[in-house]
C-alpha cells in the first residue's frame, strides 16, 4: 500500500486514539514497554471526561487512594509527560485504515494540519457517548433546557455556566445522581430523579446522594413529554408496569426549567465498525479476545469504547493490558493462541467481555447482570468456578479473575451464570 | 427615485423574492423577519423535496401546478449559482395494489399536462433495480427523475446572503404590528423596531400571512397550520437511493421515505390539522410519530431499531382557504402583494413565485424595472471541513489553524467552519447569537450525539465572537438561553 503523497506522514509502532484514562494508561504502558507510541486526543487537554468529574471516588484500586477526576487525570498525564510519551491534543481522528496486520493508517486533523500516521498496531480508547432525549423517545416541544448529564457537567465544571434552577433528572445511574448533587450544591432545586427500572441504576454510594439532599426518586417511571416555550417549563411523567409499558392514567406533570438526561452511555465505535470490527450488541463495544484485540488483528480496544465501565480503575487497567497486547502483537507479528474458548452468557448475565479466552494467561472478565439479586453465586460450570456474593445489581460491573489453568479446563466454551446460591 | 419594497417574512418565499428583486436598480428592498435568523418558520421543517410537478391538479390548483414545475427547473440553476447542497435523485411513487396504477396513470397524465419531462411507469423488475430495499409488496411505480432534494434552511440562508450582497437590507427580530394604508395605497409597515416606509409591501409571512393581510384590511382567506412529524436516523443506517412515495390518496401525498441530503434516512410526514391559534405548535407527539412509523414501514420494511433514531421533529405547513397558492396584487390596496398559503410544494415553487412577484410588480403595479449593471448571481458556500480533501484542508489550516480543529465530532465540523458561520450570521444581521444559527450553517450538533459534546464549545465560540457571557447564548433566540448565569449565580442570589 502506498502512502498518500499529499498528506504529511508520520510513523509509529502504535497509535493510541483517545487521551482519557484508558488511552493515557495505554500510551504510558506502551512507552514503558519500549514501543514508539503516539497518543491522539481531540480535546484541548488530556484526561477525557475526567477533568469535569470534580467529585471524589476515583483511583482507590489503581492509585490506592481516593482522588477526584481531575486529580486522577493529572497523575496519569504527569506520568505520561515524565515518560516522554508523544501526544497531540486538539487532534481528531478522521479515519482508520487497515491495510494489513502490521500496516494501519490513522488519519487525523489538528491545528497544525491533517496527517497520516502509519502504525503496526492501534489502541482504540475513544470512550463513549451519552444517549440523548430523542433516543429515549421523549416527545413534545423543542426548547432550551434539555441537556445530557455530561453536557450539563461540561457547562458547569469546565465552562462555569449554570444551566438552570429547577431540575428533573432522567436516569438514576451514577452520572445522573452525581449531577443531582452537583446541581443541589450550586443552589438549584432538584425536583426529581426519574428511573425507568424498579431499582436505582447507580452505585450504592451514589444513591445515598438522594437522601443527603432530600431528592425524590421515582422508580418505574419515565419522562415522556416536554412542554415549554423557548425554555422547558415542565415534563410529563408516567408510571410503567413490570414490562416497562406505560400505565394509562398515571401521568403527572413536574414543573421545571431543566431536564437532564442520564440514560446511559453507548461505546463510540463507528470508526471501528467501518473497518469491519465485529460489535457485540450487548456491550455495544467490539468483540474482543483476552488481549482486548478486536476481530481486526492489531486493533485493540480499552475503556468505555470496549464496554461501559463504572470504575476508572478498570478502564486504566484495560488500557495497560491493551498496550501489553500491542507489544506482543508487534513482536510476534500477530496474536496466537492454542485455542479460543468462547465465553457465553448464562442466566442473569446481560453482558460480558472479553468474548474469547486463550487459556495461556490469566484474565479479568467484566460482566453486568440483567436484574438485581441477593445471595448469589457467579458460576462457570465448565471449569467448576463459583464466587459467592451477597448482592448483584445491574449498576455494578463485576470483575472476575480467571486463572490460565482454570480456563484450560474448559472445552470450546465456558458459560458464566449468576444464580441463587 | 427608488421604489421601496418591504418583504414580510424571510422564509424560502421571501428570500427568493428578495434575491430576484435585488436585480433591479430602481428598487430598494427591505426584508423583514420576526425571528432572530432567516428560514426559521415554515421553511425550517419540511420534507426538503424539490417536487416533480406531477401532483397538483391544474384545474383545481392552477397556481401550484404552474409554479411547481417552473420552480423545479429554476432550482436546477439556482443550486449551482448559490452553491446549495442538492441531489437530483428522482422519485418513485410506488404502487402496491392493482388499483394504484389507475392513480399513477392519472398522475402521469397530469404531469404531462403540467409539462413534467421524462416521467414513466416502471414495472416490478425495473422498480427493484432502481430501489432494491423496497417492500416486496411493490408491483410497480411512477418514476419521476427530475425530483430532487435540497437543504431548506441553508437554501434560505444562501438566498439571503446573495440578496444582501446585492444590496437588500434585512431587519431581523422585527415583528410587523401594522400596515399603513392611505387612500387605498400602502405606505409602509409598523414594527417593534419602528416604521419602515414602503411603496410595495409583499406579504410572505407564511403561517401568519392571513394576520398580515388583515392588517391591510384584506380578509378573504385564512391560514391554518397543518402539522407533519418526522423521524431521522443515524447516518450509518442504509436508506433508499430515491425519494419514495406511496401512491397518494385524495387527501395526502403520503409518508415519504428518503435519504436526506446529509445522508440520514428520514421518514415523514403525517398530516394533522391544528386550530388557527396553534401556529407555533411544533411539538412532536407519540401518536403522530407512531403513525409515521407505521406508514413508512409499508414502503420500507427494514426500519432500523429505535436506538438508531437521532431526532424527531415536527413542521407546520400553512394551509390556505381554497388550497391554492394566493399570489396577487390586491386591488383594494395598491402596492400590497399577497404571497400566502405557500404550502407544499412551496419550497419547490419558491424561485417561480419570486419571478411571479416580479411580473406582478411590472404588470399590475406598472413599475418599469431597470436591471442593475452589476448584479452578482453567485454566492459561495461556507467551508465544510468534512467535504475538503486533505490537501485542501492543509492549505486552509496553514492560513488559519482553526480549520484543523474539530468541534462537532459526529459531523467533523471545524472551529474554522463555525467562525465562518458566525461571520455570515453577522453579515445578514443576526443580532442574537444562537446555537441553531450555527447548526443550520455548519451541520454541527446534528449528528449521532445531537450536540451533547459540541454544544458547550459552540456556546463558547459564540460568546467570544459576540462579546457576551456564555450563559446568554441562546439555543434558538431570546427566551432559550443556554444558562441562567455563572455557576455560582444562585448561591450568590443574583441569578441572571
Amino acid at each position: 500500500m502506498e502512502p498518500m503523497p499529499q498528506i504529511p506522514m508520520l510513523s509509529y509502532d502504535v497509535v493510541v486514539i483517545g487521551g482519557g484514562p484508558a488511552g493515557m494508561a495505554a500510551a504510558a504502558k506502551a512507552k514503558e514497554l519500549g514501543l514508539n507510541v503516539l497518543l491522539l486526543d481531540e480535546n484541548d487537554y488530556l484526561g477525557g471526561i475526567l477533568p469535569q468529574c470534580i467529585h471524589p471516588g476515583f483511583g482507590i484500586h489503581y492509585f490506592k487512594e481516593e482522588l477526584t477526576g481531575p486529580e486522577f487525570a493529572s497523575r496519569l498525564a504527569k506520568h505520561l509527560v515524565e515518560l516522554g510519551v508523544e501526544y497531540k491534543t486538539s487532534a481528531r481522528v478522521l479515519e482508520i485504515k487497515n491495510y494489513s496486520d502490521l500496516e494501519k493508517v490513522v488519519i487525523f486533523t489538528s491545528p497544525t494540519g491533517v496527517y497520516q500516521v502509519w502504525a503496526k498496531a492501534v489502541i482504540y480508547a475513544a470512550g463513549a457517548r451519552e444517549r440523548h432525549a430523542f433516543e429515549i423517545g421523549i416527545v413534545g416541544d423543542r426548547v432550551s433546557g434539555i441537556y445530557t448529564a455530561g453536557e450539563a457537567q461540561t457547562l458547569m465544571d469546565i465552562y462555569g455556566v449554570l444551566p438552570g434552577k429547577e431540575v428533573v433528572i432522567v436516569g438514576s445511574g451514577d452520572v445522573g445522581l452525581i449531577m443531582a448533587r452537583r446541581f443541589a450544591l450550586e443552589g438549584a432545586k432538584v425536583k426529581a430523579v426519574i428511573e425507568l427500572m424498579p431499582y436505582p441504576g447507580g452505585l450504592a454510594r451514589n444513591v445515598m446522594i438522594l437522601r443527603d439532599f432530600n431528592i425524590p426518586l421515582y422508580l418505574s417511571h419515565k419522562v415522556v413529554e416536554v412542554r415549554g416555550k423557548g425554555r422547558v417549563q415542565g415534563v410529563k411523567v408516567v408510571k410503567v408496569d413490570e414490562n416497562l409499558n406505560e400505565i394509562p392514567g398515571s401521568e403527572f406533570w413536574i414543573e421545571a426549567d431543566t431536564l437532564v438526561i442520564s440514560a446511559g452511555l453507548v461505546p463510540s465505535v463507528k470508526k471501528l465498525r467501518k473497518i469491519g470490527v465485529e460489535i457485540d450488541p450487548a456491550t455495544g463495544g467490539p468483540v474482543v479476545n483476552d488481549r482486548l484485540e478486536t476481530s481486526v488483528p492489531g486493533i485493540f480496544v480499552a475503556g468505555n469504547a470496549l464496554l461501559i465501565n463504572d470504575l476508572v480503575d478498570y478502564v486504566a487497567e484495560q488500557g495497560e493490558l491493551a498496550a501489553e497486547s500491542a507489544r506482543e502483537f508487534i513482536e510476534k507479528g500477530g496474536i496466537e493462541s492454542r485455542k479460543w474458548v468462547k465465553v457465553e452468557k448464562g442466566q442473569n448475565v446481560r453482558l460480558i467481555a472479553p468474548h474469547y479466552l486463550s487459556g495461556d494467561r490469566d484474565v479479568y472478565l467484566y460482566l453486568r447482570v440483567s436484574r438485581p439479586m441477593e445471595d448469589v453465586e457467579i458460576r462457570i460450570p465448565e471449569v467448576g468456578k463459583r464466587l459467592r456474593l451477597p448482592v448483584v445489581k445491574p449498576a455494578e460491573m463485576r470483575r472476575l479473575k480467571l486463572k490460565a489453568e482454570e480456563i484450560q479446563k474448559a472445552g470450546e466454551k465456558l458459560t458464566v451464570e449468576v444464580v441463587k446460591a | 427615485m427608488k421604489t421601496k419594497v418591504a418583504i414580510i417574512g424571510a422564509g424560502i418565499s421571501g428570500a427568493s423574492i428578495a434575491r430576484v428583486l435585488s436585480k433591479y436598480e430602481n428598487l430598494e428592498v427591505h426584508l423583514i423577519e420576526k425571528a432572530p435568523d432567516v428560514g426559521w418558520g415554515v421553511s425550517k421543517a419540511n420534507t426538503a423535496l424539490i417536487h416533480g410537478g406531477y401532483d397538483d391538479d391544474p384545474d383545481k390548483y392552477p397556481t401550484r401546478a404552474k409554479l411547481c414545475i417552473r420552480g423545479n427547473r429554476l432550482w436546477h440553476r439556482w443550486v449551482k449559482e448559490l452553491q446549495i447542497a442538492h441531489v437530483w435523485n428522482g422519485a418513485l411513487i410506488v404502487a402496491t395494489q392493482e388499483e394504484d396504477f389507475d392513480t399513477l396513470e392519472k398522475l402521469l397524465e397530469r404531469g404531462r399536462r403540467n409539462g413534467v419531462p421524462e416521467m414513466r411507469i416502471v414495472d416490478r423488475d425495473e422498480l427493484f433495480h432502481l430501489e432494491p430495499g423496497l417492500t416486496r409488496d411493490a408491483i410497480g411505480a411512477l418514476w419521476v427523475p427530475i425530483v430532487g432534494q435540497i437543504a431548506p434552511i441553508p437554501a434560505v440562508i444562501a438566498l439571503v446572503e446573495n440578496a444582501v450582497a446585492n444590496g437588500v437590507k434585512t431587519h431581523l427580530e422585527t415583528e410587523v404590528r401594522g400596515i399603513k394604508v392611505e387612500n387605498g395605497e400602502v405606505k409602509g409597515v409598523e414594527t417593534n423596531n419602528g416604521f419602515i416606509e414602503a411603496d410595495i409591501v409583499i406579504n410572505a409571512a407564511g403561517l401568519y400571512a392571513d394576520e398580515i393581510a388583515r392588517m391591510a384590511g384584506i380578509d378573504y382567506f385564512e391560514i391554518h397550520p397543518r402539522r407533519g412529524e418526522y423521524w431521522i436516523f443515524d447516518d450509518d443506517v442504509p436508506g433508499p437511493r430515491r425519494v419514495l412515495f406511496p401512491t397518494p390518496t385524495p387527501v395526502s401525498k403520503g409518508i415519504v421515505v428518503t435519504t436526506e441530503i446529509s445522508g440520514h434516512l428520514m421518514i415523514g410526514p403525517n398530516a394533522q390539522d391544528l386550530p388557527p391559534e396553534e401556529k407555533d405548535n411544533l411539538a412532536t407527539t407519540k401518536e403522530g410519530l407512531e403513525q409515521v412509523w407505521e406508514g413508512a414501514k409499508k414502503l420500507w420494511p427494514n426500519l432500523p431499531p429505535r436506538s438508531k433514531v437521532i431526532r424527531t421533529f415536527a413542521g407546520l405547513r400553512p394551509e390556505p382557504t381554497g388550497g391554492d397558492f394566493i399570489i396577487k396584487a390586491e386591488e383594494e390596496v395598491w402596492g400590497f402583494i399577497n404571497v400566502a398559503g405557500i404550502r407544499s410544494p412551496g419550497l419547490t415553487s419558491a424561485p417561480a413565485i419570486a419571478y411571479e412577484v416580479r411580473d406582478i410588480i411590472q404588470r399590475d403595479l406598472g413599475i418599469n424595472l431597470v436591471e442593475k449593471e452589476k448584479w452578482n448571481p453567485y454566492r459561495k458556500e461556507i467551508t465544510h471541513f468534512f467535504m475538503l480533501p486533505p490537501e485542501k484542508a492543509n492549505e486552509l489550516i496553514k492560513k488559519n489553524p482553526a480549520y484543523g480543529k474539530i468541534v462537532c465530532r459526529c459531523n467533523n465540523v471545524s472551529e474554522g467552519d463555525i467562525l465562518e458561520a458566525i461571520e455570515r450570521m453577522k453579515f445578514i444581521g443576526v443580532k442574537t447569537p444562537s446555537v441553531d444559527s450555527v447548526k443550520f450553517r455548519t451541520k454541527a450538533t446534528t449528528g449521532t450525539c445531537q450536540g451533547s459534546f459540541c454544544r458547550p464549545r459552540i456556546v463558547q465560540l459564540l460568546a467570544r465572537e459576540y462579546g457576551v457571557e456564555p450563559w446568554k447564548i441562546t439555543l434558538k433566540g431570546r427566551g432559550s438561553e443556554i444558562g441562567i448565569g455563572d455557576v455560582k449565580a444562585l448561591l450568590r442570589g443574583d441569578e441572571a
